[in-house]
């Protein structure tokens, strides 16, 4: 039912069309009014080969509510053919048509013989928000496009991770986790971002296993592709940011690959040893900092309020004050992504709410002892809030207007020496 | 205009003053067709996303200090909130004021599609009251809620009575016109509808119509020297100020069509006389524009001697840079209510314009004259080629690679990449203010010549990046996709 969403976080599933967009020269054709790519595109890295701008769209008009919109449909896609030279090319339905009732299925399966894939997918935005209009892109690939494949690729490996243009680290996270993936002796292969596109596409069926690294988005894509395609999955519920995670996401992932372990644990030394390294030079300026309390909350989705807790309570050995998940996690995934809020540490559980009201998280942080200066992580909504508490605050989630992200990212061991780097960039602005 | 501002709803740019947004031919055969009454609009049978009206609309209404927009839609309608909210923060801290206003969603799921969400929509807007207690409160719609008859009127008479600040409903549905202006005149009608009172003294305030104020200041000191006090409107408004407008001795505004319903509105109503000249851009539009201003407000004395005094000190310098601009080609793409202006600046500099786009065309203002800009551009045989396309893109890169002008001029996110990319210099003129008087004009001048005299950042983009269009594209007329084109 509709509901007072106030500071929000989140597109509608339209917003999908960004996801379309990081697969490279795969372009979406929306089935929709005039001004949705406008409205769902922001300045942060969207001005690629193909931009929102150039996004073929039907623009629907008055007329088309009333008479329906499929003869629009598909002089667009026709056009777009010929105008757009792209390898992929995915319809996204707006709200308008799924309302009128327009047959997009049926104009889409009138070009399945055209020279380049023309494939669909249901993104109303009442459907649900951008996480799911992900997930329905990923699953229109697998129903209309892939084939199961009875050749497998030794070592292959499908990488998965949350929502690229969302999170505003997808393309530097994915790469990096790609390289973590290759030291293990793998093959990794995605879809996203530079070099990646249809080509990566078509080996998704050859692949060994599926790895989700994500709370919960894209876990039902696991399981279309492990019954369709029969492919299993390895679901990594935690973002490794840092080296407690990361070596314990390595373990984990060559375990399931069946790679040595000494091999494993060779890695791990190797990385943990250059990350103790540069820890063990500014581990003064960590405990010294007169600015900054033990406590911190993140605001963010699922993705970062899980990963960036674990990250600053296992490595950096903050407290967990309340954190909040504001991605509107489905309620079937909420148990499992609280558990995993609970596994910290010395016994100590991080109090997770699930909220979608911005008012009410910025009340709870308002209310909280932070016991000095309070450690924000959050979204733009969080910054003039932690000015307000005297705190420190980062931007790492969407909305995003303090930060500007080419490729950097939080994933690893590297990643994890970043974040300490933008935090205690902030910190040091600061003197008692 | 017949204004109506007892209905909610606000009739369309196309049904109200005949606009269109498909044309290709020269700027006299687009006057000469308008005035004779023949311009008829093509649409298209293939197009690239362009604008949503409620951009434009709650854009505007949202900018006003210390209100409540509830958007009554799915999350990806309301997403403009995010946006609100920074540029909000952003706007009050340069002025050294605070903006509480709040901009918030309805989160519509596919239920309510089916069972409407009205009763919810009226309990949100109680909860934004009570949370914030907002100045004034816009309850608007967006497709989904339009099309499934979702009555945000009787919501909003309901809950009327239970809130003691102004309370409006806004028609903010995408698919009812091609043209993002309409949410100008939307957002001027709700102002005009539910915060401007009738006047009770006149006022030495002229009402400054604009976007983001970034000539504040300068316009409060020159309008010094004609003992005027500007109120620029929206950006930082409060509903106190909006509610005495009426009171004002005239109104303008730096963007034709960002202005002329709520000029044309103000005027009808109250009488508060609109300045309908050519904008403020460029030598001769800044001085037609305050000479206006002179004569409405009585104060052409004034007027002439700030005029005299300040074209000495620029005119020499204007037209010593005129020298290095002279026989430069440009291509520009921007909205009516300013292609048409910026092209006189163009001109006006000794650059020629060899195609001007026009993302939408308005036939007639709401006073039924064809625009000023386009008008004063005959009168001096000025002619040249012309379309009006909403933003496709794929228009623009086909014209800039058969023209390959000396520089692109644009004004909307996401425009200029398109341009350096073909190798074409760009230059951004999205400050509304970027050519504003002689000073402006200047620094404008100052510009393009830098964007001209290091094109390296284009240089090297434009070898390392294919486009994304097919030859095929490049080799057909622009007009390929206009259909029942002449």
């Amino acid at each position: 039912m509709a509901k007072l969403l106030d500071k929000q976080r989140y597109k509608c599933a339209m917003g999908a069309m960004q996801t379309v967009q990081a697969i490279t020269r795969a372009i979406p054709v929306l089935h929709s009014g005039p001004g949705c790519a406008q409205k769902l595109s922001d300045s942060i890295g969207s001005s690629g080969y193909f931009s929102p701008n150039i996004f073929p769209c039907t623009s629907i008009n008055e007329k088309d509510v009333v008479f329906g919109g499929v003869k629009k449909l598909e002089t667009t896609i026709e056009n777009a053919l010929k105008v757009i030279d792209a390898d992929l090319y995915v319809v996204l339905t707006g709200c308008i048509p799924e309302i009128v009732g327009d047959d997009t299925g049926e104009v889409v399966s009138q070009f399945e013989d055209a020279d380049k894939p023309v494939i669909y997918a249901s993104t109303a935005g009442f459907k649900g928000n951008n996480y799911k209009g992900h997930e329905q892109v990923i699953d229109a690939i697998i129903d209309q496009y892939l084939k199961k494949s009875d050749e497998k690729q030794k070592g292959l490996v499908n990488i998965w991770a949350d929502v690229p243009y969302q999170d505003l680290f997808w393309l530097g996270n994915i790469r990096e986790l790609e390289k973590l993936v290759t030291e293990l002796g793998l093959t990794p292969n995605t879809i996203f971002g530079y070099n990646r596109g249809i080509e990566n596409i078509n080996r998704i069926p050859k692949a060994e296993f599926n790895l989700l690294v994500s709370p919960w988005v894209s876990v039902g894509n696991m399981k279309k592709m492990e019954k369709k395609l029969g492919i299993p999955y390895l679901h990594y519920p935690t973002l490794p940011v840092g080296a407690f995670e990361t070596s314990r996401f390595l373990r984990e992932v060559g375990k399931f690959a069946g790679v040595a372990e000494e091999k494993i644990e060779n890695i791990i030394n190797e990385h943990e040893d250059y990350y103790y390294y540069l820890i063990e030079r500014y581990a003064d300026l960590f405990l010294e900092t007169r600015v900054m309390s033990k406590q911190f909350s993140v605001v963010a989705d699922a993705q970062y309020a899980l990963g960036i807790t674990k990250f600053l309570v296992n490595d950096l050995g903050l407290v967990p004050a309340k954190q909040f998940v504001a991605d509107d996690t489905p309620k079937v995934f909420q148990e499992q992504i609280k558990a995993e809020f609970e596994k910290l540490n010395y016994g100590l559980k991080a109090d997770v709410s699930f909220e979608t009201d911005g008012y009410k998280i910025h009340n709870e942080i308002r209310e909280h002892d932070y016991h000095g200066y309070p450690l924000i992580l959050g979204s733009y909504y969080e910054k003039e809030l932690t000015e307000e508490l005297f705190g420190h605050y980062l931007n790492i989630s969407w909305p995003v207007q303090d930060k500007v992200v080419l490729d950097d990212f939080y994933v690893g061991y590297t990643g994890g020496i970043r974040l300490i780097e933008d935090i205690y960039s902030v910190a040091v602005q600061r003197w008692n | 205009m017949a204004l109506n501002l007892e209905s909610s709803n606000v009739a369309t740019r196309e049904n109200r003053i005949g606009s269109i947004t498909g044309y290709i031919g020269t700027l006299s055969d687009l006057a000469n067709q308008s005035g004779c009454g023949t311009l008829k609009g093509c649409s298209r049978c293939f197009s690239q996303s362009s604008t949503c009206l409620s951009s434009c609309a709650l854009g505007q209404l949202s900018a006003i200090r210390d209100v409540a927009i509830i958007h009554h839609g799915p999350a990806g309608c309301s997403v403009a909130s995010a946006g609100a909210y920074y540029l909000d923060k952003v706007m009050a801290k340069k002025r050294g004021i605070t903006n509480n206003t709040v901009y918030v969603g309805t989160d519509m799921n596919e239920k309510d599609t089916i069972f409407g969400s009205t009763e919810a929509l009226g309990k949100i807007i109680l909860e934004v009251n009570k949370r914030y207690s907002p100045k004034a409160i816009f309850v608007t719609s967006s497709c989904a809620t339009g099309i499934i008859g979702e009555d945000i009127d009787s919501v909003v008479d309901e809950v009327r009575e239970e809130i003691d600040v102004p309370i409006a409903a806004v028609h903010c549905e995408g698919f009812k016109s091609r043209i993002w202006a309409t949410g100008f005149d939307i957002s001027d009608h709700a102002v005009l509808s539910s915060i401007v009172q009738p006047p009770k003294q006149k006022r030495n305030t002229i009402n400054f119509k604009n976007f983001y104020e970034s000539a504040r200041t300068e316009i409060i000191e020159i309008f010094k020297n004609f003992d005027l006090e500007p109120v620029f409107l929206y950006c930082n408004s409060s509903v106190e100020e909006l509610s005495h407008i009426s009171e004002s001795l005239a109104t303008t505004c730096i963007c034709g069509t960002l202005g002329n319903y709520l000029g044309n509105g103000l005027e009808e109503k109250y009488g508060v006389p609109y300045v309908r000249t050519i904008n403020p851009l460029g030598v001769a539009g800044f001085e037609t524009w305050l000479r206006e201003i002179g004569k409405v407000t009585d104060r052409s004395e004034k007027v002439e001697k700030y005029i005299e005094e300040q074209r000495a000190v620029y005119i020499p310098k204007i037209e010593e840079i005129k020298k290095e601009l002279k026989g430069l080609k440009a291509v520009l793409g921007m909205g009516p209510g300013y292609t048409f202006e910026v092209s006189r600046v163009l001109n006006e500099l000794g650059i020629e314009v060899v195609w001007a786009l026009a993302w939408h065309y308005d036939k007639k203002y709401e006073n039924g004259d064809v625009p000023p800009s386009m008008e004063y551009l005959l009168e001096h045989d000025v002619d040249f080629e012309t379309s009006v396309a909403d933003q496709q893109n794929y228009e623009v890169m086909n014209i800039l690679n058969k023209y390959q002008p000396d520089l692109y001029l644009s004004r909307h996110p996401g425009s200029t990449v398109w341009a350096i990319k073909n190798g074409t210099p760009a230059v951004y003129v999205a400050d509304e203010y970027m050519i504003f008087g002689y000073k402006h004009t200047l620094e404008f001048a100052q510009s393009v010549l830098d964007s001209i005299h290091n094109r390296s950042f284009e240089k090297n983009l434009a070898r390392r990046v294919k486009l994304p269009y097919t030859d095929w594209w490049y080799q057909q007329n622009v007009d390929e996709f206009l259909e029942n084109r002449r």
